[in-house]
């Protein structure tokens, strides 16, 4: 896909939706990089946490640029950070120092409000444990973004069209014929491809996935990220996995290894 | 809108948290039955009260009271304005009430309220409290004949001839018989009254004559208590026992006007009996004609023959202020310069008032103590919900939602328990306020006891008024603490760290 056609794509996202530029206000460029290239920049990603007084690092300067429309794998063993660094570029935690920008605007010192826009609309982000609401049905999960992005009033009013947009991710991540199962009665892959349709009904650029297979057999797993490799070929969706299945990594476009908290690019 | 679909699924899904607000649901039922019971005891009593004392009482401390009533009455209408309704005046003393009962005499001390029968069903309810329907109507205590209700069978004109007929039947047999135990000394017999040697004999009282018997004396209204003794049968069913009823003489002695006072006495014949179901009035008051009073008590003017009263009763329109026109009575007549005493009836009664008002409000901050302990429940359980989807928040977050949204999640959920809780305890109140007495009924079966004893209270059912303020009330207030409970919980959830969150187990 040409460049042209995915800077158009951006900027239908930011202009279509009301709150779009909260983050980008306080965001000021922090790298010389054209925009369109790289749509999630990092540099110098510090992270520690405190345990007993004592403080023990899990990244110690992390620099990665990640293209618009890569699918990229960071791979590690346990305990090498890689959650770590997922969370902190889906603004679920903060750096201890260290910038990290989105579409070149920074957002590791956004505010809560920021941080919310930016979570429900930019990002979507799939989980190991899939991590669905037990109380609610399949549907229910996908559309969840969408309610929380809509006051009341104007999700009943819409109720309809995004309930239909629920059923065409679920169909597209082949979920279509269990619409009313609450996630108990699920596989775990089904559980799977409903937290991905949930993960990309506000039509996000970027989507984290944290170890999306690593509770999957080996078919399923395999499945998943298949799942995923389409939607980056034809939604042109960004894509960072973190696993540490080496298999799987190898499916992505590029292979980042994480090592002592810092990066290593191997491929 | 997740915030209501939510908090939906877990009221639906989550029933520990339904049964911490069984409290609060009890709590609100409960508040609604005592309160609708005390404000119907209340309203009870007041009516009764009300009833007898008017609105103002105008007292005289004095024995010979108020020389000229009219003219007072006249400075009371200019004081008070249009306020005033009615006025009458009426003459309070302590006297002494005998009558015979199988040939012993019965004394008891009684309040003599002389009235004058024309203003005083103006002012007060009296008269509905009278036991014939026509007294009700208009008292003018002359004697009627029966009609004074089944339990006061024989009674009234009929009543009374026949039993002065036996009576003077009884003393013509005890006359014969004394003629036949005479027949014996024919020396005595043949004495003559008039030639005799006592003195006394011509002015000795002669028997009353038949008549003049049978001519009822002036009338007298008792108090129902006053005339018959409340107890039980064998049976156990609660039973009233007349000692005197219409138609009966009685005797009263009361101390004359002036001093020092004397006593006098003369017959009153019962024309009727009241029941205010004030035991305090019941056993206390009797009425007589005002003029009758003050002619005996000697409180008539001779020269101007306008008769005294000691008390004014006064009628204010519907809506006045009773307190502010006692105070403007106060102000024009101050106790330091004159010898009155200027009362609203819930002054006359405040013991008894403040006492009941007292324990209705004890009741119920007891009662909304009982749902404040429920918050703690409410507060103790949600803590625990929040513990157990701890994860759900941290997923929630993840997906945008903000802090205030989780923390709305489980405020209204608290709401919606509150709504609940109060809402099913207001149903349970109300449906039991309205069939309280079948309940009391149900109650006296299975357990064998009167839940309220008829000897000891005078109503037949558990008065019950429903005011419609003090449920939305209480069932705010309900509400209120289970919002209030769920604040801290919800705080709680709206900190929550997303990772640490999500890493939950």
């Amino acid at each position: 896909m040409s460049s042209g056609l995915r800077t158009n794509r951006s900027a239908r996202l930011t202009k279509g939706r009301g709150e779009g530029p909260h983050f980008q206000r306080s965001a000021r460029p922090a790298s010389t990089e054209p925009i369109s290239e790289y749509i999630l920049t990092t540099s110098g990603l510090e992270k520690s946490y405190r345990k007993d007084k004592i403080n023990i690092p899990v990244l110690r300067g992390v620099d990665l640029k990640i293209r618009d429309g890569e699918f990229t794998a960071i791979a590690g063993q346990s305990g090498s950070g890689k959650s770590t660094l997922l969370h902190l570029l889906g603004t679920l935690d903060t750096p201890d120092s260290g910038t990290i920008c989105f579409e070149g605007n920074r957002i590791d010192n956004l505010g809560p409000k920021g941080r919310d826009v930016l979570r429900n609309r930019h990002f979507g982000m799939i989980f190991q444990f899939y991590h669905l609401l037990p109380e609610l049905t399949t549907l229910e999960n996908a559309v969840l973004p969408l309610m929380i992005s809509h006051n009341t009033f104007r999700f009943l009013r819409n109720a309809k069209k995004y309930r239909e947009r629920a059923k065409y991710w679920l169909d597209k991540v082949g979920l279509s014929h269990r619409l009313k199962h609450r996630p108990q009665e699920l596989s775990g892959g089904e559980m799977q491809r409903v937290a991905m349709a949930r993960a990309l009904i506000s039509s996000p650029r970027v989507l984290l996935a944290d170890e999306p297979t690593g509770n999957l057999d080996q078919q399923t797993g395999g499945e998943i990220v298949d799942v995923l490799r389409s939607l980056n070929g034809r939604e042109n969706l960004t894509i960072v996995m973190v696993t540490h299945d080496m298999v799987l990594a190898t499916e992505a476009d590029r292979l980042v290894r994480l090592v002592d908290g810092r990066v290593t690019e191997s491929r | 809108m997740y915030k209501l679909l939510l908090c939906s699924r877990y009221l639906r899904t989550r029933y520990i948290a339904l049964a911490s607000i069984i409290s609060v649901m009890l709590g609100v039922a409960t508040m609604i039955v005592v309160n609708s019971v005390m404000a119907g005891f209340q309203d009870e009593m007041h009516r009764r009260l009300h009833g007898i004392l008017s609105d103002l009482v105008f007292e005289s401390h004095g024995v010979e009271g108020i020389a000229n009533p009219d003219e007072l009455m006249k400075e009371i209408r200019e004081t008070l304005g249009d306020e005033v309704v009615a006025m009458t005046p009426n003459v309070h003393i302590p006297s002494m009430l005998a009558f015979k009962v199988r040939d012993q005499w019965i004394t008891k001390p009684i309040t003599l309220i002389g009235i004058d029968t024309k203003s005083y069903a103006d002012v007060s309810d009296f008269s509905t409290f009278l036991l014939h329907p026509d007294n009700r109507a208009r008292l003018d205590f002359s004697l009627r004949d029966g009609g004074f209700g089944s339990r006061l069978e024989p009674a009234g004109k009929a009543y009374r001839q026949r039993r002065l007929a036996m009576e003077l039947a009884y003393q013509d047999q005890i006359e014969q018989m004394v003629a036949l135990t005479a027949d014996v000394s024919p020396e005595e017999d043949a004495t003559d009254p008039a030639a005799s040697d006592d003195p006394f004999a011509a002015i000795a009282p002669k028997a009353p004559s038949v008549e003049s018997m049978m001519e009822p004396h002036t009338g007298i209204v008792l108090g129902i208590s006053i005339a018959s003794i409340r107890q039980r049968d064998s049976e156990g069913d609660v039973a009233d026992y007349f000692l005197c009823r219409p138609g009966d003489d009685v005797r009263l002695t009361f101390p004359t006007a002036g001093m020092p006072p004397d006593a006098v006495s003369d017959y009153f014949t019962v024309v009727d009996l009241y029941e205010s179901k004030m035991s305090e009035y019941d056993a206390n008051f009797a009425f007589v004609p005002l003029e009758k009073l003050q002619w005996l008590r000697g409180m008539i003017d001779p020269k101007t023959g306008v008769g005294a009263a000691t008390a004014i009763q006064i009628k204010l329109a519907d809506g006045a202020d009773l307190n502010a026109a006692r105070d403007k009575l106060q102000a024009k007549y101050p106790p330091h310069l004159f010898s009155y005493r200027i009362q609203t009836w819930k002054d006359m009664q405040g013991p008894l008032l403040a006492a009941v008002q007292m324990e209705t409000t004890l009741l119920n901050i007891l009662l909304f103590l009982i749902i404040a302990v429920a918050g703690f429940g409410i507060l103790a359980t949600f803590f625990m919900i929040v513990v157990e989807k701890t994860k759900d928040i941290g997923i929630l977050k993840s997906l945008g939602a903000s802090s205030r949204g989780v923390m709305s999640i489980f405020m209204t959920y608290g709401f919606s328990l509150g709504i609940v809780g109060s809402g099913v305890g207001m149903i349970l109140g109300l449906v039991f306020v309205v069939n309280i007495n079948r309940i009391a009924a149900l109650v006296e079966q299975l357990t064998g006891r009167e839940v309220f004893d008829p000897t000891i209270y005078y109503f037949q059912k558990i008065p019950t008024i429903i005011h419609p303020l003090t449920v939305a009330w209480i069932v705010l207030g309900a509400v209120l603490i289970a919002v209030i409970a769920s604040v801290l919980p919800a705080l709680r959830a709206a900190r929550l760290h997303p990772v640490e969150a999500l890493r939950y187990e």
